[in-house]
């Protein structure tokens, strides 16, 4: 279920485009970020504020990869593997990711609390290796940062 | 805002020069602030283009300055801008691209993160230019700290009286939305684009026609990167003769270049355009040399669809005439650097998994030919690749190139046919061998 403020956030945005249907991915974007994923009921929610219809939404949205498909833990790792992370060691620490969540990639902990994903270039070639956490990025990433960082968002959650 | 990383810089250099000028500023967070900005003197190119010139004059300006699309293209930006038609009816739309995707690429991201109104005062030029009254910036939406901070600097420039009903007194009335995307490299080609700023899959289009006369909504259209949008203030102010003096004679002005991979100091380096690619890999003010003083094996001198360059071949200008010449492109300026422990089946094996992900699924070629290469390039670097399956890749590559609507299909086989012809030897060894010689050679796992 979209919140108040996520509908009103639509709206807003919704408002400043010459077509509704340029709304679909703002939309898209603020179901995402409440809810962590999306899915039909969702699109019918938006398809109900911007007026579009709801199969629209959903074809839409499957194009995307961005937007997990379904539920996924509190925190989304998503670690680039793509060529300038690759050149630095970006399989290896998909490796210790898996090892330390105990998970394999594609998979939730058991706690709900992190997903690990793999992903295509995310714009952080310079700073190398990286991983999107949410909507933050980690770059320079070294097995001792992760540790650091996987800690700091157990004590977050 | 989102949390990140700053990225290296050679601002200091800039702020030294009389010619460079994109990164001037990169390293002080009060850049981004419209006071600071202003008091440098920003927003007055788009004051002087507004209230002093006509939109003729400023496309005839981009056009002298020789100012070339810095996304990767590299069309001419003012021609681009002569495109849209003059006696059409329609609103004008100017876009500024900044879905930045392209593998190696993180520099547009720079100029969002630190010097955001450069980028917002160049739309505008841009804008008005065309004669367009809504502009929109279309960011890749992972960049969700790069929006955070457009997002923040055009409030400002709308409560300054630089956006909105009739700026500067002049009866000149513009708007702008920030958009942004869902994760999809296809939508950085311009017609991907405009599927998805209408809120379709991100999927070319067939052209003609082209955006400048039927784009977004089917009006004439303007798409142009962020970093050619961010160069516009700074030829409206010191004139397009200053611009063309920098750079070589084909190539004018400076560029920024990522600098990744295998190298001691990645970072964006601005440099003028005909600058060696030699010396920002080895000099310490850039790159500083190979990561552990290994030997240079090759680099992929334009982002991830460039053909690859080997070390013999790196004495050359980065710029849209010397890369050619030595069978690469300029692309979008990014410098992926390897070293001589590096397979380059497994380069080529990233990059064909990466295109193949990317292909949107609307031509046959691209995506059943980007999915065989992708299940041939695996089965040879795995050490289970047949006699001929060299030639069958280079077979599809042949078949992919030049017959898609869009340049991804190009994009992916560029790398994967150079790749062959410069280290065919890597390719055949892990055919005949079933295993990697390079991991034989320095005894790796």
């Amino acid at each position: 279920m979209l919140a108040e403020e996520s509908i009103a956030l639509i709206k807003e945005k919704a408002a400043k485009y010459p077509e509704r249907k340029s709304a679909i991915l703002p939309a898209l974007t603020v179901a995402y970020r409440q809810v962590g994923h999306l899915n039909d009921e969702l699109y019918s929610e938006i398809s109900e504020i911007i007026r579009v219809p709801a199969v629209e939404i959903a074809e839409a949205a499957t194009f995307y990869t961005m937007f997990p498909k379904h539920p996924v833990g509190k925190y989304l790792i998503q670690v680039c593997h793509n060529i300038s992370c690759a050149l630095l060691g970006a399989d290896s620490l998909i490796g210790y990711l898996e090892e330390k969540l105990e998970i394999k990639k594609g998979e939730t902990t058991s706690d709900n609390l992190f997903t690990l994903v793999t992903v295509e270039c995310l714009g952080s070639c310079c700073t190398a290796p990286m991983m999107q956490i949410n909507q933050d990025y980690y770059e320079n990433l070294t097995r001792e940062r992760v540790d650091e960082i996987l800690e700091e968002l157990r004590t977050r959650a | 805002m989102s949390f990140y990383s700053p990225v290296r810089t050679n601002a200091s250099e800039v702020a030294e020069s009389d010619r460079l000028h994109l990164l001037k500023y990169a390293e002080d967070p009060n850049q981004c602030s419209i006071d600071t900005y202003v008091q440098r003197g920003g927003y007055g190119a788009w004051r002087k283009a507004l209230t002093s010139m006509k939109p003729e004059e400023v496309i005839t300006a981009i056009k002298d300055s020789g100012l070339r699309g810095r996304g990767g293209a590299g069309f001419p930006t003012g021609m681009k801008w002569g495109f849209v038609p003059k006696d059409s009816p329609k609103p004008r739309y100017l876009i500024c691209n900044a879905d930045e995707s392209e593998p190696g690429t993180c520099k547009d991201r720079v100029i969002m993160e630190r010097d955001p109104h450069a980028m917002i005062e160049g739309m505008a030029i841009a804008a008005y230019a065309i004669g367009s009254h809504l502009m929109f910036v279309y960011i890749r939406g992972e960049f969700a700290h790069c929006a955070d901070q457009v997002e923040k600097a055009m409030n400002e420039a709308y409560a300054q009286g630089q956006l909105g009903k009739n700026i500067h007194g002049s009866g000149y009335d513009l708007d702008m939305i920030v958009h942004t995307g869902g994760g999809a490299y296809i939508c950085g080609e311009e017609t991907a684009l405009l599927n998805s700023l209408e809120g379709l899959r991100g999927m070319s289009r067939i052209r003609p026609p082209f955006p400048a006369v039927a784009g977004l909504y089917g009006c004439p259209t303007i798409v142009n990167n962020v970093e050619s949008l961010a160069s516009v203030p700074h030829i409206i102010n010191r004139g397009a003769d200053w611009y063309r003096s920098l750079g070589t004679e084909k190539s004018a002005g400076s560029k920024l270049f990522s600098l990744s991979g295998h190298i001691k100091q990645p970072g964006n380096y601005e440099v003028e355009l005909g600058f060696s690619l030699k010396t920002l890999i080895y000099d310490p003010k850039y790159g500083g040399g190979i990561l552990d003083d290994k030997k240079l094996k090759g680099v992929i001198p334009g982002g991830a669809s460039t053909p690859l360059l080997t070390p013999d071949m790196i004495e050359v200008g980065l710029d849209y005439e010397s890369l050619p010449e030595k069978g690469s492109m300029l692309g979008s300026g990014a410098v992926i650097v390897f070293h001589e422990e590096t397979c380059i089946v497994w380069v080529i094996q990233r990059l064909i998994h990466f295109f193949r992900h990317e292909s949107c699924g609307k031509c046959t070629p691209c995506h059943e030919g980007t999915a065989w290469l992708e299940k041939l390039i695996n089965r040879v670097e795995s050490g289970k690749g047949e006699e001929g399956d060299i030639e069958k890749i280079d077979d599809i590559c042949s078949n992919i190139l030049g017959r898609t609507v869009c340049p991804l299909g190009d994009a992916a086989v560029m790398p994967i046919q150079s790749a062959i012809e410069l280290y065919r030897d890597e390719w055949e060894h892990h055919i005949r061998h079933g295993k990697c010689l390079v991991k034989s050679q320095f005894g790796l796992k």
